[in-house]
């Protein structure tokens, strides 16, 4: 057992992976000699030479088109988008090719490929650093995203998504990079891509939430407990596939359901889970389904993002209300 | 033409003040008034005053992310003082000393860094774009400010910026092909600052120089010693003619250093040396220009010392005005989204002011 962080365990994890898979291949902007600028790639341009891990020139189109032609030609690459607001160059490649390659080669050409991304507000930045796209790569038929939450989780599906046929997006919360440590086991074991975990059982209300705000939504959850009303807590972990499966099954439970998320409100994935919810669990609900989410507006710089970001005590008195409906 | 004598082709640098301050070629000295002179320097000293201020506000813990411009103080005033307040000015994201000269009050520049978006609304008279984030993203916008005028038939001139990095983007080429085929007034100025991050210049292409591929494009290109501020102004200056007077574009590498960090938040002793550092220090572009405006007997040492106390106060005053007013009212997160806001926006507004009124519980 190592005791790691959530950045860490990405480090260990592709040091893990690539030192058992040759084809495994990690390039993108600063992470060769620097390690990226988070520093998730640390060491391992040293341990495996320039020619597994490199920088790049600085062109996400570039790194997202050339490692569809490496996952063609036999490789394995996990390319890392610097932020996963500067990811906008390259969609052309991953919108229009790497979601697309094994359907229109009619399963020829498949992709095993990983473009990882730190996502997420909180951290004081500069603009298009804190942005949460996972809805416009849920949106893609052909993509696969997955966002971790915790360090053993982070391991778990990074290993899954590297050795996963077809492309995945893998969305690393970064306000939270180096928020906790956990134990990580040092062999062997993944976390399969589409499966959401139930982290607590409870009776009264379901609630689904991802990546960063799971910790938020465990404050509130606690303080919901002590007033005597039992949570139902899941972490999504994958966007797309989505889990039907666990969410309904729930919801038919508890009969409650408020999902929560930083990204903007509209055409988002909580849009996607209360459409779940009412097609497979209508007749079971209490209260409409509900969400917390980001406002529709553009993340603000940070004298302003206090107000974007979503606490605890919001979480708290949007739960309290559907209980109480 | 400059161009022409320094064909990028033939690996040639357009260099006039040596480094110290002292003139290579009589003949290739820029005409500028002696009043201007000033103006530029005072400039680029405001510039490396107020960006080790910020550097010392960040580091207090006061100022967010920030990314100085020390050392590249002559790339950016020689190249903005050779366009008028009736041009346009198209900024990547570190060319301090060029936004001063153009109008952009410090207070706003602080401002912006210290996260609040009104630091990006200019005064109404300053054409200049706002910071653009997403590399080389920018110059197809200089592109079509540039169309346009031809379009519309005014006498501007665009200058844009881009650095060693964003010559990778495929953007970049968009934007340098467009400017060629419609034969636009504009100005790109590249400013070669050796690193994209911790990424060399030599990762980012095999071109032996930037300037090199104006060539490929159809339009003139020239590299210039970017720490002289008088060679960076000789060579833009004949862009900016060249473009008001129907010519078309120009690419221009001023080859500088970024003496400081990437960002704040950055530690470049993990890709560079120290005595690479040291040896960049040696050419700093303020002390050569100072030094040949004092054998031109045009400013002292004592001018000068004096001249930075003023700054200095200056800059800090300026900074404690943003950071008693420097707030953002909480609407101003919603309301300039569209120029009215739609229904589902002012719902959201209205429930977290609610929220807000009683206490944010
Ligand atoms: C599209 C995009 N990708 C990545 C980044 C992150 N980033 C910010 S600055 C920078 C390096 C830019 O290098 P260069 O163009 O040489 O300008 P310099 O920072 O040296 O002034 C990078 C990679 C970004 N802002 N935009």
């Amino acid at each position: 057992m190592a005791v790691l962080n959530i950045l860490n365990a990405v480090n260990h994890t592709l040091d893990y992976e690539m030192e058992k898979n040759k084809n495994v291949i990690v390039y993108g902007e600063d992470v060769g000699l620097e390690g990226g600028v988070f520093r998730a790639t640390t060491g391992l341009q040293k341990k495996y030479g320039r020619d597994r891990c490199f920088d790049t020139p600085l062109a996400e189109a570039g790194i997202v088109g050339t490692a569809i032609g490496m996952a063609i030609n036999g490789l394995v690459p996990v390319v890392e988008i610097q932020f996963s607001g500067f990811v906008l160059p390259a969609l052309n490649q991953i919108i229009a090719h790497a979601a697309r390659m094994r359907n229109r080669s009619r399963g020829k050409y498949n992709l095993p490929m990983v473009i990882r991304m730190p996502y997420g507000g909180g951290i004081r930045a500069l603009e298009h650093h804190s942005e949460s796209l996972e809805a416009v790569f849920g949106h893609i038929p052909g993509l696969k995203t997955v966002i971790p939450s915790t360090p053993y989780d982070t391991k778990g599906l990074l290993l899954s998504a590297i050795r996963e046929p077809d492309p995945v997006i893998f969305l690393e919360p970064k306000q939270i990079y180096r928020a906790f440590k956990q134990e990580v086991p040092e062999g062997d074991y993944s976390i399969p891509i589409g499966k959401a975990k139930v982290i607590k059982e409870g009776k009264d209300v379901t609630v689904v939430a991802y990546g960063a705000l799971i910790h938020e939504v465990q404050k509130a959850v606690k303080e919901l407990e002590n007033e005597g009303i039992s949570v139902e807590l899941i972490d999504l972990r994958t966007i797309s596939p989505i889990d039907r499966d666990t969410i309904i099954k729930s919801v038919q439970k508890t009969g409650r359901f408020v999902v929560v998320h930083e990204a903007v409100k509209s055409f988002s994935v909580s849009s996607e889970l209360i459409s779940i919810v009412n097609e497979g669990a209508f007749l079971y609900l209490e209260a409409p389904p509900t969400r917390v989410t980001g406002f529709d507006i553009i993340v603000p710089l940070p004298k302003g993002e206090n107000h974007f970001i979503i606490d605890s005590k919001r979480i708290f008195n949007k739960i309290k209300e559907v209980v109480s409906f | 033409m400059l161009t022409d004598k320094y064909n990028p082709l033939e690996n040639t640098m357009l260099c006039i003040l040596d480094k110290d301050g002292k003139i290579i070629d009589e003949e290739l000295l820029p005409k500028i008034e002696d009043k201007k002179m000033l103006e530029i320097y005072k400039v680029m000293l405001l510039t490396r005053i107020a960006d080790t201020k910020a550097l010392q506000y960040q580091r207090q813990g006061r100022m967010l992310t920030y990314a100085p411009n020390k050392g590249q103080e002559a790339a950016q005033l020689g190249s903005v003082a050779a366009v008028e307040e009736r041009d346009w000015l198209v900024p990547a994201f570190r060319e301090m000393g060029a936004w001063l000269y153009k109008g952009v009050p410090l207070e706003q520049i602080y401002l912006y860094w210290y996260g609040n978006e009104m630091g990006s609304k200019f005064p109404e008279n300053v054409k200049m774009l706002p910071i653009s984030v997403p590399i080389a993203s920018q110059l197809s916008h200089g592109v079509g400010i540039a169309m346009a005028s031809n379009i519309k038939g005014e006498e501007e001139v665009t200058l844009a910026y881009v650095g060693d990095g964003g010559t990778s983007q495929g953007e970049f080429h968009e934007a340098m092909n467009f400017a060629a085929v419609y034969n636009v007034p504009l100005v790109v100025v590249i400013q070669n600052n050796q690193y994209a991050i911790s990424v060399p210049r030599e990762i980012q292409t095999k071109s032996r120089t930037l300037a090199e591929k104006a060539v490929a494009y159809g339009i003139p290109g020239i590299q210039v010693d970017g720490n002289d501020v008088l060679a960076v102004y000789a060579a833009v200056k004949e862009a900016v003619d060249r473009a008001r007077g129907g010519g078309g574009p120009t690419l221009i590498e001023a080859v500088t250093y970024r003496l400081g960090p990437h960002t704040t938040s950055d530690d470049p002793t993990i890709y560079r040396e120290d005595k690479e550092v040291e040896e960049w220090t040696q050419k700093d572009p303020l002390i050569r220009f100072k030094k040949y405006l004092i054998d031109k007997k045009l400013w002292s040492e004592e001018k000068d010392i004096k001249q930075r106390e003023e700054f200095e106060n200056l800059a800090n005053e300026t900074f404690k005005k943003v950071e008693t007013s420097g707030e953002v009212p909480l609407e101003d997160i919603f309301k300039y989204h569209y120029e009215e806001m739609p229904k589902n926006l002012i719902e959201q507004y209205e429930e977290y002011k609610e929220y807000m009124k009683k206490g944010g519980i």
